[in-house]
């Protein structure tokens, strides 16, 4: 059947960069719904059923963690979040209260088409169920299998390190908080032991990475989290 | 039979004997070296433990020690550390006093001390050695001593009475009480003449002929047998101790506690050595109380004093000490001692009976109010003649305005009462017609009523014999004439006379009721007032003024408030007071380090006028309040001294209130301040960034248009791009350097390992090292760091991109890390150019850059940034210029103790 344009919403209070992220998701093939408040974007989620949402934090008419919580109470649409905050904190507050992603202003427009790409991606995998096998790099995961291989050669995961794979898997592309990850794996009374996972993080790279301290794949959000990238530009 | 439950040891007397424990440890060791008299050889012993404790290893100092010229004490002397003495200038000539200052800063472990009795030369900060030596125990130094029995405070008297010779020198018995440890030294009193006779006793030259009558045999066996006694009755005390140490019985019988009354005669010191003897024989606690009558009241001032240095003694001698106001002795004496639970009354027998006609009974009479409790009547010593004497001595010899007024108004009442009696006399006459005697005489009663109520006592008295005389005289028949014909008229008289005399003594008790009640209204209503308007206060100034305003009222005394500034030093709050009340710095520090008064009426340094009071609220001593009374004895009452220390808490609570109204106010303009440069941060960041991000994006989007620009188009574009995002470099930097100088930058440490900043910091800097080589040494091993990881980033993006920005291209960059001791070191360096020589400090200054005229762009933020940011982790950077060329910048982070493993976690996982 003739796949309708999926539909993308844009909460932008700026013209010009409503203007030349429209341009570039319209190059990509999607329909682009336009609001500059966070009301009419909050109706149009609701009308217009989107495939993904690009919101705008800093709207003058209210502060976009709100219209976060509010639209997660109802629906599991991609949001990614634009944000000229460099606090660190809103970042990962606005990830925890549900955004896929983030960017910070000023970005590329290859940067968001790829994180653009990822979230659909997501989007598509979630709906089909996951494969049992994935891949990057040179390494390769069969989900069914629990097996861990690189480069041909198996390589052996301790339960939480396999558990922490699975989970960056699951969520691949996209950026995982701390808090997320340590409640997911540890269980949420570890939820402030946050070098638990830079210590596991760091395994994981030895294990997995080529040069673990130039990783390619298992990326560091500084202070935000991880993020996995199947392939190096993503 | 104590059951098994008895026997078990109260957690709340256990609470205590930790406690006390805890003070102990903290205070020094007092050990006693204790004799029968002079000559018994203590100063020896103390010196031959002192110089075996030396020869072990103690820290051993010698603070004074008297060997009054005996060789075979000053022998042991030798090669021991002795504090110099201290020369304190006395009529002319130099006294040389032990000295405290210097024995405090010394601080041996252990301290010789020799003479407890000793009483400093004016001018010391304690007029008594036991005092400094208190002070010595208190700061942890242990100390030896030597004390004579005759010099301890209860036996005084006796020994007083047994040799005839009073000594003047004495220690209050908590003093030995409370010693960790006496020594008995002792030698038989034949031995003891035997060494006088050889002159190895010290005498000194001016008593030498009271000497004489001291050193009997009788007197010798005597002192010795109390000196025993007195050991014994401690050791005694020690055992006891002992036996609640172990198993915490019902030793305590807090019945037997006793109380003593204060009273005016010349006695009551000995009444009050008595019962300190007493409560100490029994171990039990014990109250002093005085009972003020009116007729006490007016009494001179002198005497007054008198009467309240015995309660002063009393203190010292370990009493809890009160002034009750009441008309009746017996009866407050023993409300108070119901209320305190005392079952003990130590009186002293009564005068010969003809002074004061409850006296007369006041033994029988508290025996009659209270029959269950246990009344001790200390018997009088020869005091009684004297007592007359002093008595009739001190009425004219107390001069002063006050006493003289009063006994001016005191003759002008009588004239009062005679004119009254006239007056009524005059005007009944012409009654005497037409009215019944009957009536006539009720006038006179009326009139003795009427001077009871305004002139008291006396007055009354007076109206009535004159009433009745003049009733005689003029109205009975026969007429004029004292001579009465029917003798029920004499009934009259009686009558008269009984009810004048007890509406008087009455009305005079009212009046003196009437009085107290006023007293206590007045101390309550100034508290009120000055709670209240302490209360109002937001200042340092108003408290001030509101607490000199108060005190003056209340005290009629002038008072200034000293405070610490930051450093705990004092400092007066208003000059002028400064100067008028002469205040003593020294002191007033005193008084607020220790935590304890000072000045007059205390026992440091009570030669000083001012009185000195610490401030002490909840939290800590807020200031020292300097107070000078115009009439000195008013701070002398117990009475008006807690309401000056009432006084004294109420400030320091205003104080307290005060300091932490300001630091709350600071905390809100900091927080407002914060709040304030954080909105127009973000503002500021919102309004730079986003036009720059149009910018970007709108260049990129032009990249990517169809049809492809052409290349020179293109290459605009880009440029445009790239310069837009270096824009956005230096603003992030600018604000960063806002928000670093401000002092506001919160550090958001967590454990990290390197390895994982280095990693992002490389991602973050790919583009612009696309033409250098990049070497990473971090070795996979190094601990968890303590880090800000986003800063840490930065420093490394900056330093990384200075490495890129200032070395050609094809340039390598070593990226490298180690731990060295309890440092983590990373370096960037280059083999570029490296830095101009000598201005390797300098490139960190702000607006700074390796090369004046460069056409290598940025702006010097980056490294004054990171040193900042390495500062603020308590690192420090530095830039040097590598022995083959090239720049390095190495920073330091300290390394701390990383949390437990995450490999327990694990086993618990898998």
């Amino acid at each position: 059947m003739a796949e309708p344009l999926p539909v993308a919403i844009l909460v932008e209070d700026e013209r010009q960069i409503r203007r030349f992220v429209r341009t570039a998701l319209e190059a990509e093939g999607w329909s682009v719904h336009e609001t500059d408040t966070l009301r009419q974007g909050l109706i149009d989620s609701g009308t217009r059923k989107p495939d993904l949402i690009i919101l705008d934090l800093g709207m003058p008419d209210g502060d976009g963690m709100t219209f976060l919580r509010d639209l997660r109470g109802w629906s599991s649409v991609p949001v990614i979040v634009l944000s000229a905050r460099v606090g660190e904190q809103d970042k990962i507050g606005a990830l925890d209260a549900g955004a896929d992603d983030y960017l910070t202003k000023p970005f590329g427009v290859g940067e968001l088409l790829a994180r653009v790409r990822a979230a659909s991606r997501r989007r598509r995998d979630a709906g089909a169920g996951l494969g049992s096998i994935f891949e990057f790099g040179d390494v390769k995961i069969d989900l069914s299998l629990r097996t861990v291989h690189k480069g041909g050669a198996p390589i052996h995961l301790t339960p939480i390190e396999y558990r922490l794979l699975t989970l960056l898997i699951a969520n691949s592309g996209k950026v995982l908080t701390h808090r997320q990850i340590l409640r997911e794996v540890w269980g949420p009374s570890h939820t402030a032991d946050g070098h638990y996972v830079r210590v596991y993080m760091g395994h994981l790279r030895q294990k997995l990475e080529d040069d673990p301290a130039q990783p390619k794949h298992i990326l560091t959000e500084t202070a935000v989290g991880y993020r996995l990238v199947q392939s190096a530009r993503e | 039979m104590p059951t098994l439950s008895e026997q078990r040891p109260d957690p709340d007397l256990l609470l205590a004997k930790v406690k006390r424990q805890e003070a102990e440890a903290r205070r020094g060791k007092l050990r006693i070296y204790f004799g029968s008299s002079a000559g018994v050889g203590k100063t020896y012993a103390m010196l031959v433990a002192a110089r075996k404790l030396s020869a072990e290893g103690r820290d051993v100092v010698i603070g004074v020690v008297e060997t009054h010229g005996r060789a075979e004490t000053a022998a042991l002397l030798a090669d021991l550390e002795i504090l110099p003495p201290k020369p304190m200038p006395y009529r002319g000539k130099d006294l040389y006093e032990f000295d405290l200052d210097a024995a405090l800063l010394r601080r041996p472990a252990l301290i010789l001390v020799d003479e407890l009795a000793h009483s400093n030369a004016r001018g010391a900060r304690h007029p008594k050695r036991w005092q400094d030596v208190e002070e010595l125990l208190a700061a942890g130094i242990d100390v030896f001593t030597t004390l004579n029995v005759q010099h301890l405070e209860s036996l005084n008297d006796v020994v007083g009475g047994i040799t005839n010779v009073r000594v003047w020198e004495t220690v209050p018995d908590t003093a030995f009480d409370d010693a960790d440890e006496v020594v008995l030294v002792d030698i038989p009193a034949d031995e003891l003449l035997e060494r006088l006779k050889a002159g190895k006793v010290y005498v000194p030259h001016q008593a030498e002929r009271a000497a004489s009558n001291f050193f009997r045999k009788g007197n010798l066996m005597a002192l010795r047998e109390l000196a025993l006694r007195r050991t014994a009755d401690r050791v005694e005390g020690d055992v006891q101790a002992y036996r609640v140490d172990k198993s915490i019985e019902s030793v305590w019988k807090t019945a037997n506690a006793l109380l003593t009354c204060v009273g005016p005669d010349a006695g009551a010191e000995r009444v009050v050595r008595a019962a300190a003897r007493l409560a100490g024989q029994w171990n039990a606690e014990w109250h002093a109380v005085y009972v003020e009558t009116p007729g006490l009241q007016r009494l001179p001032a002198a005497r007054r004093e008198k009467i309240l240095g015995t309660l002063r003694l009393a203190k010292e001698l370990g009493a809890t000490t009160a002034v009750i106001a009441s008309a009746d002795v017996a009866t407050s004496v023993i409300a108070y001692a119901r209320n305190h639970n005392l079952s003990k009354l130590v009186i002293g027998r009564d005068p010969a009976r003809r002074l004061w006609p409850w006296q007369r009974s006041s033994g029988q009479k508290l025996a009659m109010l209270a029959p269950d409790i246990d009344l001790v009547e200390i018997g009088r010593a020869d005091g009684v003649m004297q007592n007359g004497d002093a008595r009739t001595s001190s009425w004219p010899a107390s001069p002063g305005v006050e006493s003289s007024d009063r006994r001016k108004f005191k003759q002008l009442r009588y004239l009062w009462a005679t004119l009254a009696c006239v007056a009524v006399t005059l005007l009944s006459m012409p009654l005497a017609a037409h009215f019944d005697r009957s009536n006539i005489v009720a006038i006179f009663i009326l009139t003795v009523v009427l001077v009871a109520v305004r002139f008291g006592r006396g007055a009354a008295a007076l109206a009535a014999v004159l009433s009745v005389c003049s009733f005689d005289f003029f109205f009975v028949p026969p007429r004029f004439s004292f001579a009465v014909s029917d003798v029920q008229y004499i009934l009259t008289f009686i009558i008269m006379l009984a009810v004048g005399l007890i509406t008087g003594q009455l009305t005079a008790g009212l009046r003196f009721q009437a009085r107290v009640a006023g007293h206590r209204e007045e101390r309550a209503g100034s508290l009120y007032e000055i709670a209240r308007d302490l209360s109002g206060a937001v200042q340092i100034d108003q408290v001030v003024r509101i607490s000199d305003a108060s005190i003056e009222r209340t005290f009629r005394a002038s008072a200034a408030l000293l405070l610490p500034n930051a450093a705990g030093q004092l400092a007066v709050t208003a000059p002028r007071t400064e100067t008028a009340l002469n205040v003593d710095i020294g002191i007033a520090q005193w008084a607020f380090d220790k935590g304890q008064p000072a000045g007059f009426g205390t026992d440091t340094l009570p030669g000083s006028e001012v009185l000195y009071v610490p401030l002490r609220a909840p939290t800590q001593a807020r200031g020292v309040l300097a107070v000078k009374a115009r009439n000195r004895r008013l701070l002398l009452i117990p009475e008006q001294r807690q309401l000056l220390d009432t006084f004294a808490a109420l400030i320091a609570i205003a104080l307290e209130r005060v300091h932490y109204v300001e630091v709350a106010q600071d905390a809100l303009v900091r927080m407002e301040s914060e709040r304030l440069r954080n909105s127009l941060l973000a503002a500021l960041s919102h309004d730079l960034r986003t036009p720059l991000t149009v910018l970007v994006g709108l260049a990129e989007s032009l990249t990517l248009t169809k049809p492809a620009l052409s290349p020179a188009q293109l290459e605009s574009a880009e440029a445009i791009q790239d310069e837009a995002r270096r824009m956005s470099t230096l603003v992030s930097n600018l604000l960063d350097m806002a928000r670093i100088e401000s002092g506001e930058v919160k550090l958001n440490l967590q454990w990290q390992p390197l390895e994982e900043v280095v990693g992002s910091a490389l991602n973050a800097t790919q583009g612009m090292l696309k033409q250098h080589v990049v070497e990473v040494h971090v070795p996979r091993d190094l601990p968890l760091v303590r880090i800000d990881a986003l800063l840490i980033e930065r420093v490394l993006v900056n330093l990384l991109e200075n490495a890129s920005k200032y070395t050609p291209p094809g340039s390598r960059i070593i990226l490298a890390a180690e731990a060295i001791a309890d440092q983590l070191s990373v370096s960037v360096s280059d083999n570029g150019p490296g830095l101009p020589a000598g201005r390797e400090e300098a490139v960190f200054q702000k607006f700074t850059r390796g090369e004046r005229e460069s056409a290598t762009p940025g702006v010097g933020l980056g490294l004054t940034i990171c040193r900042a940011i390495v500062e603020s982790h308590q690192g420090k950077i530095v830039a040097t210029n590598r022995p083959g060329g090239g720049a390095r910048f190495t920073f330091t982070l300290p390394l701390g103790q990383p949390p437990a493993a995450a490999e327990e976690a694990e086993a618990a996982h898998g």
